[in-house]
């Protein structure tokens, strides 16, 4: 393809938007890595985060692309993730698509700003790459963290729309789905990755550069958004207060049917050779990726295993439980954790079957050859 | 109008547009009244109500919300300043300012205002310092008098159990981030115009990017003070302002 100076032919000023070419782009990447590119190339308008290990290159990925200059995406250092998080408010409540990232112990300082975000119905994207707790803990990679990104976390009645990637390539592609559906429910979404899947390399696919959305796009998308009232609208105020209890009390009941909604229509899933399983693994993240080769070795041995790896936590795939809990004869979670993920297993499979766990803490990732043996020991 | 109660000749004064018509919930004698009305007048007269939006504290402030027409933003407490950060780092031509009182700003919020301040974010601080926390009924608060009495220090606040009163907007204006501090007071007709000079000069700062501009009122809690408000605009003079003196501490 002959190459052509687009910028000389039409003036500088259309220079930028000649910078958005339509192309996938495949690189090698950290998954951390991956989300920085992602979050430019889906046309966010702002990052705001702290640093901490296992995800400290998001941020440094991002102020060294320096999108500012290309798509205009504000990136700043937060002087604490309170700050981070806060800063994330304030950006989503002028309707723009604003992200932060960062690790267990962080997250835990933002559960304050979460829920301020749910009871002002913010739309945002939150990345958490699990380490190992409860308190400091270890840099080690952990999904001890469930509990507090399905079951609320923060104070108050609330959910967050909670994507599980296992893969570089999810990191990347659940940006922008986790940016649309956060923006379709206004629920805050977050990332639920560890710092397997944040630290290690692999291929990934990149979708093309999209342009950052418009004054006139956002006011459309976002007619709630507190950015500057004209006169023609009564003034916007991005709030969570509410003193009067019955008002209040139908403020939340609005907010819990939208999250009726969410489960009907967002569950997500992948299923692994459960057509034919006898029994049944259910993992996610880096703990799916395992399981995948401990499946693997099992049916070498003639024993039917299956896999269903939950994509979306919340809202959590639980008829799909409830089906499998009438054809195969035990399931088996297998999590970095010590059994929280579990507890909705057994709620969703309810008694049909017996649900046990293999679990590993501390910062210890199972080999493929321990789930094996866990599960032989149940059979 | 077809009847007006003043005919126009005669009109000298008339409430802000950017004031709601709502009936305000502070107690007879508050500066909150006085201190919204000054903002309100100033967003008018600079020609701004479609392009601003304010950053509500928690606090009794928390409903400025119901009195001023324009966008706001609820904050939770002490963090107005990171949400004003982003508000205007995403949203340059719009006029963003928070409005805060001691406890939101200068306690839990000691972190957000400073680091803000210390980036020179854009933006503009109303920082009303009444010494007390007036919504939760009286507490004792960063900024309480030594000796001065609250519902956690009934016996008044006390160096050795307490610490000092802290002088945040002095901190703040060591910064270099900021561009404008100034401390002023709502209480008599001539402080309520230097206040309005100041908010003004405030707004003006944070739309030509010259960096973070600081408005601490002292104010009275009379409710909170136990005292009528003539008693609490007397003790606020004879004790507030020494410890607090009014007057410019930062102009570049």
């Amino acid at each position: 393809m002959p190459v052509v100076d687009w910028c000389a032919l039409m003036g500088a000023s259309v220079c930028i938007k000649l910078r958005f070419e339509p192309m996938n782009e495949v690189m090698l990447l950290k998954g951390n890595e991956a989300i920085a590119h992602a979050a430019i190339r889906c046309g966010a308008d702002g990052y705001f985060g702290y640093p901490i290990t296992p995800q400290s290159e998001i941020m440094e990925t991002l102020m060294e692309k320096r999108p500012w200059e290309s798509t205009g995406m504000v990136v700043l250092q937060a002087e604490s993730e309170v700050a981070s998080i806060n800063m994330v408010f304030g950006g989503a409540a002028t309707g723009k698509k604003c992200m932060t990232s960062s690790s267990s112990p962080g997250v835990s300082l933002m559960q304050e700003g979460i829920s301020f975000a749910c009871g002002a119905d913010l739309p945002m994207l939150l990345v958490n790459v699990m380490r190992g707790g409860p308190g400091l803990g270890t840099i080690q990679p952990s999904q001890s963290d469930y509990f507090q990104s399905v079951k609320g976390g923060g104070h108050g009645d609330y959910k967050l729309i909670t994507l599980a990637p296992n893969s570089v390539q999810e990191m990347a592609d659940f940006v922008e789905l986790g940016f649309s559906l956060s923006f379709k429910y206004l629920i805050p979404c977050m990332i639920l990755a560890d710092g397997v899947i944040g630290q290690m390399m692999e291929r990934v696919v990149l979708a093309p550069q999209k342009p950052r959305r418009t004054a006139e796009e956002i006011l459309a998308e976002c007619p709630w958004a507190a950015n500057g009232k004209p006169n023609s609208r009564y003034r916007n105020v991005v709030m969570s207060l509410e003193l009067d209890p019955a008002k209040m009390e139908e403020k939340n009941e609005v907010r819990q049917q939208r999250f009726r909604l969410v489960e009907a229509t967002e569950v997500r899933y992948e299923e692994y050779l459960c057509e034919d399983a006898d029994y049944l693994i259910v993992a996610f993240g880096s703990s799916a990726r395992i399981c995948q080769s401990s499946i693997e070795l099992l049916r070498a041995e003639g024993i039917k295993v299956g896999l269903l790896r939950p994509i979306t936590l919340w809202p959590f795939p639980t008829k799909v439980l409830s089906k499998y809990a009438d054809t195969v004869k035990c399931m088996m979670s297998v999590e970095l954790n010590a059994g929280q993920m579990n507890e909705d297993v057994r709620l969703a499979v309810n008694g049909k079957v017996p649900v046990y766990h293999y679990g590993r803490m501390g910062g210890i990732v199972p080999t493929p050859e321990e789930v094996v043996d866990a599960l032989k020991s149940h059979i | 109008m077809s009847n007006p109660i003043i005919n126009p000749e005669n009109l000298v004064y008339e409430k802000s547009r950017v004031l709601t018509d709502n009936v305000m919930h502070y107690c007879p004698g508050c500066s909150h009244g006085t201190a919204h009305r000054i903002v309100a007048e100033v967003i008018e007269e600079m020609g701004m109500q479609e392009k601003t939006i304010g950053v509500a504290p928690v606090g009794c402030a928390v409903f400025i919300y119901n009195y001023l027409n324009v966008d706001f933003v609820e904050s939770p407490h002490g963090r107005a300043p990171a949400i004003a950060t982003a508000i205007k780092r995403l949203n340059r031509d719009r006029l963003v300012f928070t409005y805060q009182g001691d406890g939101d700003l200068a306690a839990i919020g000691t972190a957000e205002t400073i680091h803000a301040c210390n980036r020179g974010e854009n933006i503009a601080i109303i920082f009303i310092n009444n010494g007390i926390y007036g919504m939760t009924g009286g507490q004792m608060a960063p900024t309480t008098l030594v000796g001065m009495k609250s519902s956690t220090c009934p016996m008044g606040r006390d160096v050795a159990l307490n610490g000092y009163p802290l002088k945040i907007t002095e901190i703040l204006a060591q910064l270099e981030g900021t561009c404008y501090v100034t401390r002023q007071s709502v209480h008599t007709a001539s402080s309520v115009k230097k206040t309005k000079r100041a908010i003004r000069k405030a707004f003006e700062n944070s739309m030509e990017g010259k960096g973070t501009s600081v408005v601490e009122v002292v104010s009275s809690c009379n409710s909170g003070w136990k005292m009528s408000p003539y008693e609490a605009n007397v003790w606020m003079e004879e004790n507030m302002f020494p410890y607090y003196p009014l007057g410019d501490l930062k102009d570049k």
